[in-house]
Parts: C-alpha cells; structure tokens; sequence
C-alpha cells in the first residue's frame, strides 16, 4: 500500500486527487455549518428588529458606521491578500505565500483592533448590556423606549461571535505559516492554504451581512 | 484539517491464514496497549470507543429512569421529594437524549460499518473522527460534572425564562455539556457525508449503496444543518443566564417563544438523528433475514432524504399551545402529516420484503419485527398528535411520553440492539448466544410494552407528565408500568453479560455467519485495521439475496439430517 503512495497523500486516499476533493468538500460542509450557526443568531435579529422597528432604529445610530465601513475596508483586503496567499501557494513560491500570509494575518489582527476600540467606547457609552446600561445620556427619547438594550445585546452577541471566528482564522493562518516556513507546501500539494482560504473568505462573508444589518439599515431618516 | 501523511502503515508480520480460522492479524490485535486505543484513527476503534461510552451513559440514565419508575409506584411522593423527581427526569432526558440516542447507531455501528460497506481503508478525516470522540467525552464529563455537582431541573428542553431566569440548579454547566458534544455530532455528520461522497469503491454508484449508508447520510445532513442551530440557541441560553442580556427574558422585551422555535428546529430534526440511522438497520437486517431484495430499493433510499427533509419543516408541532399563531399551527399540522408519509413507505416496503421471503428467526430478525410493530405504533400516535384538536387534549401528558418512548426506546434502542447482534461477529469475531439473545430480545419487546402500553392510557386519562404524585386512580397502571420497566431493566442487563461473555467463550463467527451480502460481509472478522487486502470492485446492486436458493439448501439439509 505505502509504494503507491505519495508522501502527501494521507493513507484513507487513493490519490492526491481525491484527498484534494475530499478536504475541499469537507470544509464546505462545515462552513455550511457556520451558517446555520450564524443563521440562529440573524432570526433573533430579524425577529426583533420587526418587533421593535423604534427602538432598533435609534439603538442603530449609536453604532460608528465610520469605524464599521473602516473595518469593512480592512476586511475585504485581507480577502484578497488571502487570495494572493492561495494563488502564491499554487504557484509553489514559498517567500510569497508567506508574505501574503502576514499581511492577511497583520490585516485580520487590525480589524480586531478597531473593533475592540469600538467595545470600548461602547463601555465608556454604558452600552454594555447589563445593569450599566443607560443610553438616557446619549439620547432624551430613551426613556419612552426602554427596549433598546436588546439591539445592543444582539450586537455584541454577532459581532462577539464573528470576532472569535476572526481569532481561529489568525490562529489559522499562524499555523500555515508555520507549514509553509518548514517548506511543506508545493505546487502539488498546497490544499491545507486553499482550505483555510475558504474559511477566511466565509468569515469576511459574515461581516459584509453583520455590517449592514446593525450598522446602515434603517439609520437614515 | 491536516493533510500530512503522519500514519505509516508499518511493516505487516505473517499473516496466518483464514481458511481454517486461525489467527490471522485484524484491527483488534494489529497493536495493544492504552496509547494504541486512545491515538488510534482507525474508525473501528474508535467505533469501539463509542460502543464503551454510550453504554455507560445507557444505563446512566436509565439508573434516573429506575428512581422515576420507583417513584411512581405509589400516588404520593413518598421515595424522592418533589425537586429531587424534577432533576431525575431531567437528567433522564438529558442522558438519553444527547449522549446516547443521537452518538447511538453514526457514531457505533455507523463509524464501523460505513467505511468496510463501501470498501473504503477509513473515514475521509481519520483525525476528526478521533477528536469527534474526545469532544464527546469532554462534554460527557461537564455535564456529569453538573450532575454530581447537584444537577438540573429544567427538563431535557431547557424552556426560558425558566431556564434563564429562575432555576437554582446548574442549567450553564450541562449547556455547555451539551454545547460541546454537539460539535461531537457535527464532526462525525462532516465526516460521513465526506466519506460516503468521495471514498467509495469503485463500481459502487449511488445506487448500488447499502440503505444503511442512505440512512446516514439523511442523517449527517440533519446533523450539519441542525446541531449548530441549538449550539447557538443554547450558547443564548448561557449568555441570557450568566449577563440578563434580554434575548429571552420577556422583562427585558425578549421572546420565549423564539427559544421554543429555536430550541425545536434543532430538536425535532433530532428525533429524525435517532431514528434514520435505526431505520437504514432494519433495512439491512430484513433483507438478510427474509433472503430478498430490499423491496422498493429506491423508494426506501429516498425515503431517508424525504424525512431529512420534510422533517425540518415540522418543529412547530411541538407548540400548538404556546401561544403561536394557529395559521403557524394549521401549516405544521399538515406538514406533520406529510412526514409520516415516507416513514409509511419505509414500513410497508419492509413488510413487502418479508412477503414470500425465507424468514429465519434469529435475534436480529426478533429485534426488527419488535421495530416495525413498535414503531408503527409510536408513528400513528404521533399523528393523532399532529391533529391540532387532539394535541390540546394530550399535550403534557404521558400520552406524549407513552408517544415518544415508542419511537426512541421502540424504534431506535431495538434496532440499536438488532444492529448490535447482527453485526458483532464481524465486529468481535465471535457469535453471541442465540437463545439468551431471543430470550432477552423477547424480554425487551415484552417488558417495553408493559412499560409504555399504560403509559397511553395514563395520557389519554389526564395523568400529566413531570409530575412525582398522581391520583389513586391511576395508581393501577402506573404500577403496570413500573413492572414492565424492572422487565425492560433486566432486558437490557442480559446483552451485557452476554456480550462480555461472548468474548471469551463465544463461538468463532468465520467471516459471513449470516450469508450476507454486503462488502462488509466480504472480509475476515474482525476486519484487518486497512479493512480489504486489496480495494474492492463492486459489479452488482446489494442485497442480492433469493429466498428460493435458500429453501433448496434448507430442504437438502433437513434430507440429509434424516438420512443421517
């Protein structure tokens, strides 16, 4: 069994070929996973924004959208630097790959940031839930409205969620780093970068749905 | 996900042939020792695994169903107090429900048999499946934790705000149990769906797959797409619990009601976890036992998707009387109807199988006309639940439960336990014995009915559910039920003892006992750790079995018994 075997193709496989497909399709199945995962928390969004159209609509203007469309920015570069990533791979060229690698890594790294300045002034706000909350301070009108502390509980609940996404995806690419620095990809077998890839484009997915939903709808008038 | 080639297939020592049944190398001896068990990839021992620990989570929770069963004996609550019934139920449900009916037949008989049934070395994530293990005992061990630590009284359903808001018991720590093992399920959903998609030998098309490989793939849809729904739901439970976020707490403007939904999306789908798996066995164990041709192949494959499907759409039958809209409620009855129809045609096709079929009466064959009474039984009742009259008349009632426990315990634990049989000479080796598997297979089917028979009747009566007393006139039947209960106990100890025994001292099985067909049937038992010594070429559809065939042999061999 082992003389027919490359090196790279683990023992279930026949060939590099359907190990390719395999953990291809794998990773598609589990981002199908995250969308449902995600999908629970969306409902309970549409739910309540339906319910209390109001009090989600003043709660919603609290939200920085400068540092949401900042992020947005920030986000859909590391996409693509992620997409250079994978094509490096393909093409074999190790220094490259690893390039691509940390300034995704360094891009993914800001979007964290920024969003962990918004946490903050969100503390400094009291719009936390919790029994700090008060957006009496921010707003007269909050008082007729006493719901809005479930926008900003979904919020966080989302966006927390979608940041820790952002955590294992660095995590990620840390370890292909690390693969790719040992020199273990080639231009046959590069497919653990296109399967993180998929996972680092899912993620940026989320955020392109999260960043509308509780930063633009519905903030204009 | 690592792709590396970390498993080299080492250097194989003699292997003593097969003929005579001598020993020859298999998964079982391949190596030994703890690290050799605890590291392994190899997916029937990690199916062995699984074998171990879903059977102490078993008779786990059925230990909390003997303390409610005994409880129940008398009218007044006399044995436990009132919150101490509470828990029990509770962690009854728990247990059963997420660590042992849904892990049962994917992650036992599923995780061995998928990959030798369609002649595959392994599962296509060896390492997943493993990790697929150690995060269900990891969540095994929070929620026993939460257990010894003074348990839960929420029911198995964690309904808010009472879950959230007002139970003292520890609701966060057996979340988080049950957070984890989920990925558990959804691990081992990924990996089947993979591996039946793209590890399959060649010449075997879709068509010519095993049903039981139909069944859980349905099933590892369901799984993908629900599982992450109550993680989410209940990761809403622990914030809402632990921060007053609001999301559920009507206080705070959030809905319980949206809990229910959420909590039943996943919920109800998960009965359908429990019982495709049980459903693709039967279709492998009566084929084998009537010697024909799965009757309406495709009907019964189809079937499986049909119920996956259709079954997703069906959650609101569970809140008729929570206040959702009778709109809601009119459209979920119907639907509710709708899924009993390819449930039906799996039960006539089965039956059709065994029409004019060469029907032997081994254990396994006692265990699938157990599972197709019961089930039938368990299925009707549920539509009388699905008409919205009826519902109001039954709901919370042990009509629900005597329902419920005829699908999960008369669907899912009897085929469980006819796969079991069926396939423990090719998992072990060795035969059990025959008479004390009917014995006990007679046991079970008697002792269950006992149980659960009344337990209608109660319902229908008004005896509630979740209740520790009732009153004396229905004293009666509950001490049928607990009768029939100490019957079903003694049931289910009689195939440990004798599995274990079997080990030892069990007959030689020799690689098809059952003249099956099936490439599991095809390789030595146990199978070797790669499974096939050479990749197998499949050229014909499965279950060629003919009943005439066999009545020849049987008559020549009764001719020869008189002659001799």
């Amino acid at each position: 069994m082992s003389e027919t075997h490359s090196s790279l193709v683990a023992h279930q496989f026949d060939d590099g070929v359907q190990q390719k497909q395999a953990t291809t399709l794998g990773m598609w199945v589990f981002l199908i996973t995250e969308i449902m995962f995600f999908g629970g928390l969306i409902l309970a969004y549409t739910v309540y924004r339906i319910k209390y159209p109001e009090e989600f609509h003043h709660a919603s203007k609290h939200l920085d959208y400068v540092m949401g469309t900042v992020n947005t920015c920030i986000l859909l570069c590391s996409s693509l630097t992620m997409a250079f990533a994978v094509h490096a791979a393909q093409e074999g060229k190790r220094k490259l790959t690893m390039i691509f690698i940390v300034v995704t890594m360094v891009l993914g790294a800001a979007f964290l940031g920024v969003k962990g300045w918004e946490y903050y002034t969100k503390y400094t706000d009291h719009l936390i839930p919790g029994p700090n909350y008060d957006l009496n301070h921010l707003w007269e009108g909050a008082g007729l409205l006493p719901k809005t502390q479930l926008f900003f509980s979904l919020y966080f609940a989302m966006t927390g969620l979608h940041a820790f996404h952002m955590l294992i995806g660095l995590g990620l690419m840390t370890w292909l780093f690390v693969k790719t620095k040992r020199g273990r990809f080639s231009k046959e077998y590069f497919n653990p970068v296109e399967v993180c890839g998929l996972y680092w484009h899912f993620v940026d997915i989320v955020w392109i749905f999260l960043f509308p939903l509780l930063y633009l709808v519905d903030r204009s008038h | 996900m690592e792709m590396d080639r970390t498993v080299v297939a080492e250097e194989r020592p003699t292997i003593i042939d097969t003929v005579t049944g001598a020993i020859r190398e298999n998964y079982l001896n391949a190596n030994y020792g703890l690290k050799s068990w605890f590291l392994t990839v190899d997916h029937k021992r990690i199916a062995i695994l699984y074998l171990i620990s879903i059977t102490l989570f078993f008779f786990l929770g059925g230990s909390f169903a003997v303390m409610i069963r005994l409880e129940l004996i008398t009218p007044q609550g006399d044995l436990v107090q009132a919150e101490t019934y509470n828990k029990l139920f509770t962690m009854h449900g728990i247990v059963m429900v997420f660590f042992f009916l849904i892990p049962s037949i994917p992650a036992v008989l599923g995780n061995f048999l998928v990959p030798i049934m369609i002649g595959a070395r392994d599962m296509a994530f060896p390492r997943l499946n493993l990790a697929s293990w150690y995060i269900y005992v990891v969540g095994g061990l929070f929620t026993l934790g939460a257990m010894i630590a003074g348990g839960i009284d929420t029911g198995w359903t964690f309904y808010t705000p009472y879950s959230t808001s007002f139970s003292n018991t520890y609701v966060i720590a057996t979340g988080l149990g049950i957070f984890v093992v989920g990925f558990s399920s959804i691990l081992t959903g990924l990996n089947f769906i993979v591996t039946i998609h793209k590890m399959r030998a060649p010449g075997l098309t879709w068509f010519r797959l095993p049903l039981f490989i139909w069944s859980n793939y349905a099933t590892s849809i369901i799984m993908v797409l629900g599982t992450p729904v109550i993680a989410v739901t209940i990761l809403l439970v622990a914030l809402e619990r632990g921060l007053h976020i609001g999301i559920f707490d009507p206080a705070l403007g959030g809905d319980p009601i949206l809990f229910q939904h959420l909590f039943w999306f996943y919920s109800h789908p998960a009965v359908y976890i429990m019982i495709l798996p049980a459903m693709g066995v039967i279709s492998e164990l009566v084929a084998c036992f009537s010697r024909r041709r799965v009757f309406g192949y495709k009907f019964v494959a189809f079937a499986s998707l049909g119920i996956a499907v259709i079954g997703f759409l069906v959650w609101g039958h569970h809140m008729f009387v929570s206040g959702q809209s009778s709109y809601a409620g009119m459209i979920f009855s119907f639907l509710s109807f709708i899924v009993a129809i390819p449930s039906a045609i799996k039960v006539f096709n089965w039956t059709a199988t065994m029409y004019k079929g060469s029907i032997s009466y081994d254990t396994p064959m006692l265990y699938v006309m157990g599972f197709i009474g019961l089930f039938t039984i368990g299925g009707l009742t549920g539509l009388f639940l699905a008409c919205l009259g009826v519902d109001i008349h039954v709901h919370d009632t042990y009509f629900i439960v005597a329902h419920f426990h005829y699908i999960m315990v008369g669907g899912t634990i009897m085929a469980y336990l006819g796969g079991i049989h069926f396939w423990w000479p090719k998992i072990t080796g060795r035969m059990y014995p025959e008479g004390w598997g009917k014995f006990s297979a007679l046991l079970i089917f008697v002792g269950f009915n006992l149980t659960f028979f009344p337990q209608f009747l109660l319902g229908y009566l008004g005896m509630p559910r979740r209740y520790y007393a009732y009153p004396q006139e229905f004293q009666v039947l509950n001490v049928m039920s607990s009768a029939g209960a100490s019957v079903l106990g003694v049931g289910y100890l009689l195939p440990l003892v004798y599995f274990l025994w079997s080990l030892r001292y069990g007959r030689i099985a020799g690689s098809n006992p059952w003249k099956a067909t099936g490439l599991e049937w095809q390789t030595s038992s146990p199978p070797p750790t790669e499974n096939f010594l050479a990749t197998p070429v499949v050229t014909e559809e499965p279950y060629q079995y003919s009943p005439e065939e066999t009545e020849a042999e049987y008559a020549m061999t009764k001719k020869e018994n008189v002659n001799v």
